[in-house]
């Protein structure tokens, strides 16, 4: 618990905060969902989101507990909460995010050099460099290290070839955090974490539909990509150290996630949609009894949820950032993330498999696409399977079958 | 497997084949994509008339086979293991609603057409977008007016029974008939279809109603059977071929154990399916019953099923060019089709007085 000495700064930091965002966040934007536009690419900002944007950019409050003298906010955990709180009420959401926000940065502040922190993470902070992340190859998706990318040494800088898929953004990406094999003779202790430019000649995308209508991920060829040697981050062969953080900031991040099970549904808690769809009995209570029992069930299991993330994040007081706790989180995370995308097409029954067209609201034809979309949240970042894999070998200390 | 006729197990071979040499998933595919106005080829529903499957529930008397619910079902259930967009789980029904009502000029006006897939007929009950709300169509004089919501087949019929607050009408052709497609994600016909004074012939009462409904809804579960077996089968195909940390995904127990648990409920869901046809064509009192039955464990196995298909398959699983999502898509509106599995529980539960 908190001591009266450590909440008065707090208050302070409360009202600086309130101020700030009275002043900078345009009224407009309030309670704006960013929608589908994070699962279906970006669009052009109007002028009170470049705005917005930029003011949050400038402040470092896009990547509030990063520190200053790159371009981050340098607040505490605590100050953090404020302003998260703090932004929640007036329903202003962060506008600065994407990979080099979740996942590279933190990743980059712990093994980047100084010269690589300097270059980078300013322009994550304030939005102006859109990351992709080259992992999954055809042949290698949870067996990561099966990847065959291949990175040979040509002196002063490494020349590139192979094939990525699975790229999310990779169409829209600046840069590319890749992993890629420096030596074929070992499988894990073979792989280097390389950074790569888009616009380098040799790369190529070509965008992937999924089952949601959309194309937001690519493949991704490399033939002959010259790339520095300054864009190796740690050491060769240590990419699988490197790459494997990396992944844990992104379970965490995909976990936090799960902040939008409790996000509204057409501007509305799921239970009032239930009524509204289905009707109410005599006392006012969902009318489908079975439905209403399974809504109280994910009600409850989606809190259950969010109090654990909270008690792991005040656990978490020593510092030492993500650890296998994020693959259960992960895990929940989808449940919850998967079993309200459910209930909300079963409540909306016909009206929520619309595809396009007539006779459907936007409410109603973004559910079926958030519907479709969520399947890849138990898939993508690491399986459900493979992080039950990793709390049983690395929480619970069992053996690999083979 | 019920016990098969000879006849039965013809029939369900020659279905069988037929779909995967004629409307394997790559026609559903093309179909799709070219998205044509009727929802379905042409081409193929004439074969499938040929064939003689729109009249294996009409009467012999007027050009049918007469082979009832279960045969009908297995042929069905191999569509739905390809995917093959075909009217016939509309027709069906349709034609019962004709065969079993009490207007013999209908039956000799219709019937033939429908067996030989002349004609395509469907039912027309629900008025929003969750089975089982009130039915506000009425007949004032010979003239039927009302809105009906996702009307399977609706953007092609012919020939609409329309459900009515006192029971079942005959409307055909086009005069007081507006039609507006709804685009849905199984890239299926559906259609909202409004009745405007329309030429209306009765049929029958509310009872004929419900009975022509659960005829549609037992159709349903054996499409839905079909789409499950086939998820089923490609995720088991899958696992065998995909190699992950050296070997084939089939080799670990996690997933075996998942496949293994899969199908034993696909196992439980061919017994409630063939056992709610069984009911319809032997006349049984608790028909009702068998269906709801049936429904609702379909819904909770294909819904399982459907989902795993997905997740099973990994990244490939999520892509448009994979078929995993058609057969989810097309799973989530069978799934709501004439009342989901929570609907048929409540309805099982009050049938058996709980
Ligand atoms: C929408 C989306 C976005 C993505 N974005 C990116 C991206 O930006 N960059 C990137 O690099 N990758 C990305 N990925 C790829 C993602 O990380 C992989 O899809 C994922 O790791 C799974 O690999 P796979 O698809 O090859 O499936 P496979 O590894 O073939 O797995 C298939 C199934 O088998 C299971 N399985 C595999 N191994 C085991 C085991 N040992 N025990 C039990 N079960 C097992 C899996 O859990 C899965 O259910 C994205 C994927 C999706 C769907």
């Amino acid at each position: 618990m908190a001591t009266a000495a450590e909440l008065e700064p707090l208050a302070t930091f409360r009202e600086q905060a309130r101020e700030w965002l009275m002043a900078n966040f345009p009224k407009s934007l309030a309670h704006q969902d960013a929608g589908l536009s994070a699962l279906e690419g970006p669009h052009d900002p109007t002028p009170d989101e470049a705005a917005w944007t930029s003011a949050m950019g400038e402040k470092g409050w896009g990547v509030p507990t990063w520190p200053r003298t790159y371009g981050g906010g340098g607040l505490s955990r605590a100050e953090t909460r404020v302003l998260q709180d703090e932004m929640a009420r007036i329903g202003a959401s962060n506008p600065i995010g994407g990979m080099g926000v979740m996942m590279f940065g933190p990743t980059l502040l712990e093994y980047g050099t100084e010269e690589q922190k300097q270059e980078h993470i300013p322009a994550i902070a304030r939005n102006q460099v859109r990351w992709c992340q080259g992992y999954s190859e055809p042949g290698a998706g949870s067996d990561l290290a099966a990847l065959q990318m291949f990175a040979e040494d040509k002196g002063d800088h490494y020349l590139v070839n192979g094939q990525k898929t699975w790229t999310s953004g990779g169409q829209w990406a600046d840069k590319c955090f890749a992993l890629v094999r420096t030596d074929k003779t070992k499988k894990h202790e073979g792989i280097s974490f390389l950074l790569i430019d888009m616009d380098s000649p040799g790369v190529e995308v070509k965008p992937i539909r999924l089952i949601s209508g959309a194309s937001p991920f690519c493949e991704t060829f490399f033939s002959d990509v010259k790339v520095p040697k300054a864009n190796l981050v740690g050491r060769e062969g240590e990419g699988w150290t490197i790459g494997k953080r990396l992944l844990q900031h992104e379970r965490s991040s995909l976990s936090g996630g799960g902040g939008s099970a409790g996000r509204l549904l057409a501007g509305k808690p799921l239970s009032q949609v239930a009524k509204d769809y289905r009707g109410t009995d005599s006392e006012g209570r969902v009318s489908d009894a079975d439905l209403r029992m399974r809504l109280v069930r994910h009600e409850m299991d989606t809190r259950a949820f969010m109090l654990t993330l909270r008690r792991a994040a005040l656990e978490a007081k020593s510092n030492s950032g993500p650890s296998a706790a994020t693959s259960i989180m992960k895990n929940v995370g989808a449940r919850v993330t998967q079993d309200r995308a459910e209930l909300g097409i079963e409540i909306m029954g016909m009206n929520g498999l619309g595809w396009d067209g007539e006779g459907f609201t936007e409410a109603e034809l973004a559910q079926t696409r958030t519907w479709l979309w969520g399947k890849a949240v138990s898939i993508y970042g690491g399986s459900s399977e493979i992080q039950n894999n990793i709390v049983a070998k690395r929480i619970l200390g069992m053996l690999d079958h083979q | 497997m019920a016990v098969l006729t000879e006849e039965q197990t013809m029939l369900r071979d020659m279905a069988r084949e037929w779909a995967d040499n004629e409307s394997p998933v790559t026609a559903f595919r093309k179909l799709r994509n070219a998205a044509p106005a009727e929802g379905y080829d042409p081409a193929a529903w004439s074969e499938i008339g040929q064939m003689g499957w729109g009249g294996i529930v009409i009467p012999e008397e007027h050009g049918g086979s007469a082979l009832g619910y279960l045969s009908l079902g297995m042929v069905v259930e191999q569509l739905g293991r390809n995917l093959a967009a075909s009217p016939l789980a509309s027709t069906g029904p349709a034609a019962t609603a004709i065969a079993l009502g009490e207007n013999d000029a209908a039956k000799s006006e219709w019937l033939a057409r429908i067996a030989s897939g002349d004609v395509v007929a469907t039912l027309a009950v629900d008025e929003g977008p969750i089975h089982g709300g009130p039915v506000t169509t009425a007949v004032v004089g010979d003239r039927i007016t009302g809105t009906k919501a996702f009307v399977a087949e609706g953007d092609s019929a012919t020939v609409f029974i329309v459900a009515a607050t006192d029971g079942l009408y005959l409307v055909a052709g086009d005069e007081g008939v507006t039609r507006s497609p709804r685009r849905m994600a199984d890239a299926r016909s559906h259609a909202e279809v409004r009745f405007d004074d329309a030429p209306a012939v009765p049929l029958g009462g509310p009872d004929l109603t419900a009975k022509v409904v659960d005829r549609a809804t037992a159709l349903i579960t054996a499409e839905m059977l079909g789409l499950a077996e086939q998820a089923f089968a490609t995720t088991n195909d899958y696992l065998k071929t995909r190699v992950q940390f050296g070997q084939p995904l089939s080799t670990f127990q996690a997933l075996q154990h998942r496949m293994a648990r899969m199908l034993t409920e696909l196992e439980l869901m061919r017994s409630v399916v063939e056992g709610a046809l069984e009911a319809i064509d032997s006349g049984r009192s608790d028909t009702d019953q068998a269906v709801s039955l049936a429904k609702a464990v379909a819904g909770d196995t294909l819904k399982l099923v459907s989902r795993e298909m997905i997740q099973l398959h990994g990244g490939i699983g999520m892509t448009d060019e994979h078929d995993a999502g058609f057969y989810m898509k097309r799973a989530a509106v069978l799934e709501a089709m004439w009342g989901n599995a929570a609907f048929h529980r409540e309805r099982f539960a009050r049938l058996n007085g709980y």
